[in-house]
């Protein structure tokens, strides 16, 4: 169909103006050092210090810029998939299993696994997932 | 002393130094530049970012789509391919009735969502055949959450285009400012339609597990569209416990359904509880619970008008109880602490009912939501 299949005016590429600001950083860092060593060399330390401090800050900066760039781009592509548990529980003792989530398992559903204790086809008393203890700090950070 | 070709002052315009010069007029010719230009280059920046988005929202729809065409084929078992069936109903639309004149508006939509719901039920029948009822219902919801995903792309793609075509910064502005929210409602479609596909509990079922529990092991009769109710005894009343019969994704008509069981009663009920799902606001944990009054049913608020104009003709008080979640939550695999709420929302039910309500008396308690992946 014509809509599915339409070109998209999107790209997967890191921006060329942002790509274009970073090496304009980068070669100003440069710059900066090289300025700084100038500076040692006729006996000035005080201005060489703060120029080769300042460049090197910059291309740190910099280098960062672009690690993250990339990093953005993983993420946009990397949709990961959350593994979720089902528990069982014996309607007779209450013990309780758990085990991943298979297709066709659903909340009150009677399995063919018996309990372990008294050989009681067990249900399935819950289907959950559980968030990252990191996801959880983030999302309750502001609290 | 030896020195490196260019120095400190250098880069300064003094005297016939032609690089300071230079330097000089490109200082000078960056600040025109910006004076005129500032909106067009911060402008470039936010097409980038909607780029971004675009890009993400697109790789979204086009799996959900993918994973839509694959599970039909998996589980309807149709000679041939429903690559065109998928695509026809990932245009479909539905037009909202007049609400110029807005007396009857109600009935008119509800009819619209019957003819709606009627329509994309067949639609699905006749690209998997051989699914059963739990697998159609989950069928028609994953296709739904992939519409909904193909309608965000195409309308963040539409004002993409038109505020680049048009060079207008105010609808780039608009569109950059509210893209964290659309991108968060659209991950949770695409987290929805991977649940739907699986037929995985999602969060908008507390509600429904909460009145799952409640009636487990007592018989269920089937009342209004897809709806089940049990009479269930609780600290010595009589309970009509409902919900949407699972474990297929279902909502049902619960306001149809309390106002038959209003009926039926004559109005000889002391309380209604509606539980749902509710909105957490940034900072509330998922999975806190919170009491209150009025028809805890979202959507197109055609079941809470009905309850609401039941409940007032037959004075019956109506009390909510809603467990805290987030619209990702609402819509994707249903979290733990939602799970583990469950418990405490049946502790407050039977509270309730001892706190408001004379042993003998009857009450009706709804459970609202999706009950995709909870049966009964």
């Amino acid at each position: 169909m014509k809509t599915m299949t339409q070109p998209v005016p999107v790209t997967s590429k890191v921006s060329p103006f942002l790509l274009a600001i970073i090496l304009i950083t980068l070669l100003l860092s440069l710059v900066s050092i090289y300025l700084g060593l100038n500076q040692y060399l006729v006996g000035d330390s005080g201005n060489g210090s703060f120029y080769v401090s300042m460049g090197a800050v910059t291309l740190a900066l910099s280098a960062y810029m672009l690690f993250q760039t990339r990093k953005r781009m993983l993420r946009l592509v990397s949709m990961e998939m959350q593994p979720l548990s089902t528990t069982l529980q014996c309607q007779k003792c209450g013990l309780k299993d758990v085990r991943e989530f298979q297709r066709g398992d659903f909340v009150f559903k009677q399995t063919d696994r018996p309990c372990p204790k008294d050989n009681e086809k067990m249900m399935i008393s819950a289907i959950y997932r559980e968030v990252k203890e990191k996801e959880k700090a983030k999302e309750e950070g502001n609290r | 002393m030896q020195t490196l070709p260019l120095t400190l002052q250098g880069i300064f315009p003094t005297g016939d130094n032609v690089i300071g010069w230079i330097f000089q007029l490109i200082f000078l010719g960056l600040f025109v530049f910006l004076m005129f230009y500032n909106q067009r280059v911060q402008m470039m920046i936010w097409v980038r970012e909607i780029e971004g988005s675009l890009f993400k929202l697109k790789l979204m729809r086009d799996e959900a789509r993918k994973t839509a065409i694959n599970n039909i084929k998996e589980l309807g078992k149709l000679e041939g391919d429903p690559t065109v069936q998928v695509d026809r109903f990932l245009e479909y639309f539905a037009i909202s009735p007049v609400d110029l004149d807005p007396s009857g508006v109600i009935w008119r939509l509800e009819h619209l969502l019957d003819v709606r719901d009627l329509r994309f039920k067949d639609d699905v029948k006749l690209m998997a055949p051989q699914a059963d009822e739990t697998q159609i219902n989950n069928l028609e919801n994953m296709l739904e959450a992939t519409l909904a995903l193909n309608i965000i792309y195409k309308i963040i793609r539409h004002f993409y285009l038109l505020g680049k075509k048009t060079l207008s910064m105010y609808v780039i502005m608009q569109v950059q400012m509210i893209l964290p929210l659309i991108m968060r409602e659209a991950e949770a479609y695409a987290s929805a339609q991977k649940a739907f596909t699986l037929g995985q509990p999602i969060g908008d079922g507390a509600g429904a597990l909460v009145a799952a529990k409640l009636m487990h092991s007592y018989e269920k009769t089937k009342v209004e569209k897809d709806v089940v109710v049990a009479q269930v005894p609780i600290e010595g009343r009589t309970a009509y416990v409902l919900k949407a019969e699972g474990p297929g994704g279902n909502v049902g008509k619960p306001g149809e359904a309390i106002k038959q069981i209003l009926e039926q009663n004559e109005g000889q009920i002391s309380m209604a509880i509606v539980i749902d799902a509710g909105m957490k606001l940034e900072g509330e944990k998922t999975g806190e619970v919170a009491e209150g009054i009025g028809v805890a049913i979202g959507g197109p608020e055609v079941d809470k008008y009905k309850v609401e104009e039941t409940v007032l003709r037959h004075k019956v008080p109506v009390n909510a109880i809603i467990i805290k979640e987030d619209v990702g939550d609402a819509v994707s695999p249903m979290r733990k602490e939602i799970v583990d709420a469950i418990d405490g929302v049946i502790e407050r039910v039977k509270r309730l009912i001892l706190e408001r309500t004379k042993t003998g008396d009857s009450v009706i308690i709804a459970g609202i939501g999706n009950t995709i992946g909870i049966g009964q």
